[in-house]
């Protein structure tokens, strides 16, 4: 909808070569893949509700990317995307998810009585623990190419399910347009209030048009299940608390999780899902399991270790600055949370959090009391 | 999971949802099928009703005019490029606008969007260029220099002159709409006429891609150097998109014409120099922009034009003659009397700070140039720019001898 899909018909007066963007100076997985001629196999194809290549592109043409860090630099705008679009989103998923082919299949698995330990993670050093993933409803666009009308929809819906909820789950929901300043200082305090998208890579996409209509915040009472709606996903699912209990943050997030699916079900509504892709997000990066599971930990020795980065490969763990991705690390506080999302169930994920974080907290301990860690150092995962 | 997915496969779903919105509610079914919600189905599952955007906090042209009514007729039209209503008024409605500042709120994406959506456009024009009425009116264009009269101005006063305005390429979409390839058409089209500008109009093209650090350098220099815009008034609108993929500028060898490509316009004409000689500045203006003209005219192009819109731009606000004319004065002593906005409302002036739109100024010096843009001729305009600044001129140098000065009265408005 936001850009050139409605002029599919009128890019055809020009030839692949023509239309095809100038990706030069890119550095990001789509600049990688498409090249003029999967272009022009593509350019007449859209999906049923109108989403069409340079659509799926437009941010990662817009964005070349940093010769350091590569951004996906495609997006989905319905669950057919990855369907019309597979000459391109199927390589490019591959080369983002460490190998995972078109033919692979994913498992997913949110039982939390599956996980081993995690309930013991010294609070000396993990300051607290936090698990997202990211849903979307079969049906509706995603955020780059939703109308207003499908966005309000899917936050009534949400609104509706969330409202079901009881027990440590009952909570409240937040419309953007229509908080009080109270409730926005509330909010903020808690480091809840998610604010319209200021980066390029989202901007570019079309998914903070309208803001904020249709977009909101819903959290329990007790403050450890949050809910974002239609921020860059449908929604964004958080379980969280102070402290090193994952095992408790991962309970509360399976059980909150399979709720809200029933919920959903009992309107007639289910998840974008398939047995390839896992869940489907409208970033391929969040494809699979779309979790990020994670702690805020203090490892002020571990990290000026000089193979701090590659324990942390070795482990298919990702470190982060406290405020979340493109932040950087303050007084030796690390966000270190999977690297992995597709490929592997949400119990193996959150399984090597907790046995990674496990073992830098010991390496943090053994460097605190000049000891060596050399025996310690782990095998690739 | 695994059994969820094979009921999906097996059949149809039938599905019951709601969507609401602040003012009521709306039940509607849909089915859902293999292949997703087709657009033609979302039109059905959603009226417009449905989609009308939210706008209570807005403060724009566009958020004053589009009724839930008008909205409705339109929402479900397109242009014959396929461009549609949601699209033009996308920047109004991510940006909600400012108390003190009136926006647009909403761009045209082909030459057609003015007609198709006129039912919209007109109130907007007519709201931005006072009480402009397209559907009784006619713009007048007079590119004919020779008309204007005392316009050298006192240059201990006067630092610079300088007319822009914007040119579109009849057939080709306008910069929130167009694909790659147009842009890069629009640009090989202007390029190409450009190059045969002779004499004092012989230039050079740099494009944004291509250019050498050093050229850089100098463009910016020379603050001739546009950037990727970060106004989300325009991002909004969606022509920064391929940044910097067919942009570039233009300029003379004497660097006094200078022409910028696919930026907020698909050209926008520029003629400055340092001083106060306007007449010149506007006199290669015209012979420049007609010269530009005939040589686009050679290869069967032509600009956007017409007797009721004058030339047609991105944004109404630049409707008619696109014309901004201006100059960079200094007036220490006016710029501090109370009566010194009066008078320029009152001369159909305006000020800006001297680094352009939404910039303050600094020192005393200010950037001061017409209102108007849609209703009065060029020739008109700059006149009026030139009376105007001289009457600001006469002022300072009253309020510098200790003499009073008088409010004048207001310039007449655009002709019925």
């Amino acid at each position: 909808m936001p850009f050139g899909n409605t002029h599919n018909q009128l890019k055809m007066n020009y030839t692949a070569e023509q239309e095809y963007p100038d990706l030069s100076k890119h550095n990001n997985h789509m600049a990688k893949v498409l090249t003029l001629e999967m272009y022009a196999n593509l350019r007449d194809k859209q999906t049923p509700s109108g989403f069409t290549v340079d659509d799926v592109i437009q941010t990662g043409v817009d964005n070349p990317g940093h010769p350091f860090i590569m951004t996906v630099g495609c997006v989905a705008g319905d669950e057919e995307t990855y369907e019309v679009f597979k000459e391109l989103l199927d390589p490019v998923i591959e080369d983002r998810h460490g190998g995972y082919k078109p033919t692979d299949k994913h498992k997913t698995d949110l039982n939390p009585d599956n996980l081993q330990g995690g309930d013991d993670l010294d609070p000396n050093y993990v300051l607290s623990s936090r698990v997202r993933t990211g849903r979307s409803i079969r049906g509706f666009c995603l955020p780059p190419h939703c109308s207003r009308g499908e966005r309000r929809g899917i936050e009534s819906l949400s609104v509706e399910a969330l409202g079901s909820l009881d027990g440590d789950l009952k909570g409240k929901y937040y419309a953007l347009k229509d908080m009080t300043e109270e409730e926005q200082q509330q909010l903020i305090d808690d480091h809840f209030l998610f604010d319209k998208p200021v980066s390029p890579l989202l901007l570019a996409s079309g998914m903070a048009r309208d803001w904020p209509d249709g977009r909101g915040i819903w959290h329990n009472d007790n403050k450890t299940f949050l809910v974002w709606v239609n921020e860059e996903d449908h929604l964004r699912v958080i379980s969280m608390q102070k402290g090193g209990n994952m095992k408790e943050v991962f309970n509360r997030f399976c059980t909150g999780l399979t709720k809200i699916e029933e919920l959903f079900k009992e309107k007639g509504h289910e998840f974008m899902w398939n047995e390839h892709l896992g869940y489907v997000l409208t970033c391929p990066s969040n494809l699979g399991t779309g979790l990020r599971g994670g702690v805020h930990v203090k490892l002020p020795n571990v990290s000026k270790h000089e193979k701090f980065g590659e324990i942390l490969k070795r482990l298919r763990l990702q470190k982060r600055g406290t405020g979340g991705v493109d932040t950087a690390a303050v007084g030796g506080v690390f966000d270190i949370s999977n690297a992995d999302r597709l490929g592997f169930s949400e119990v193996e994920l959150v399984q090597m959090v907790v046995d990674g974080v496990k073992l830098l907290v010991e390496m943090e301990k053994r460097l605190e009391a000049g000891q060596s860690i050399d025996d310690l150092m782990p095998e690739q995962k | 999971m695994a059994s969820m997915f094979t009921r999906i496969l097996s059949g149809r779903n039938t599905a019951v949802i709601m969507a609401s919105l602040g003012a009521g509610t709306l039940v509607s079914s849909y089915v859902m099928t293999e292949s997703g919600v087709s657009a033609g189905e979302k039109k059905k599952l959603y009226p417009p009703s449905a989609d009308y955007p939210d706008l209570r906090k807005h403060n724009n042209c566009m958020a004053s005019a589009l009724t839930p009514a008008i909205y409705g007729r339109l929402r479900d039209k397109l242009t014959p490029n396929n461009w549609s209503l949601d699209q033009c008024i996308q920047t109004g409605v991510d940006n909600p606008g400012h108390p003190f500042i009136k926006t647009v709120g909403m761009v045209a994406g082909d030459e057609e969007t003015y007609e198709v959506f006129a039912e919209i456009f007109d109130p907007v024009i007519k709201d931005r260029h006072n009480g402009y009425d397209p559907t009784t009116m006619k713009h007048p264009t007079d590119l004919d220099s020779s008309k204007i009269t005392s316009g050298m101005f006192d240059e201990n006063y006067v630092l610079s002159s300088r007319v822009r305005t914007g040119r579109s390429i009849r057939g080709l979409s306008l910069p929130p709409a167009c694909t790659r390839a147009e842009r890069r058409e629009v640009e090989r089209v202007v390029v190409q006429a450009l190059s045969g500008l002779k004499e004092d109009l012989e230039g050079k093209y740099y494009s944004l891609t291509e250019m050498t650090e050093k050229e850089q350098q100098q463009l910016i220099d020379d603050h001739f150097l546009f950037d990727k815009p970060v106004s989300p008034l325009l991002t909004c609108a969606g022509m920064a998109r391929d940044w910097p993929d067919a942009r570039g500028i233009w300029h003379n060898n004497e660097k006094t014409f200078l022409i910028w490509i696919n930026e907020e316009d698909h050209t926008r004409v520029i003629s400055m120099e340092k001083g106060g000689n306007m007449k010149r500045v506007f006199e290669r203006f015209c012979r420049g922009l007609k010269e530009v003209e005939r040589l686009i005219q050679e290869r069967g192009w032509e600009f956007m034009w017409n007797e009721r819109l004058g030339y047609i731009l991105t944004c109404p606000s630049n409707l008619g003659t696109g014309l901004r004319a201006g100059v960079h004065v200094r007036l220490p002593l006016l710029s501090k009397d109370l009566r010194f906005n009066k008078i320029l409302d009152n001369l159909r002036l305006q000020k800006r700070g001297t680094g352009g739109v939404d910039t303050a100024a600094v020192g005393d010096t200010f950037d001061i140039s017409n209102l108007d843009r849609l209703g009065k001729s060029e020739v008109e305009l700059v006149q009026c720019v030139i009376d105007g600044v001289n009457y600001l001129i006469d002022c300072e140098k009253n309020l510098e001898k200790g003499k009073d000065i008088t409010v004048p009265p207001p310039v007449t408005q655009s002709r019925k």
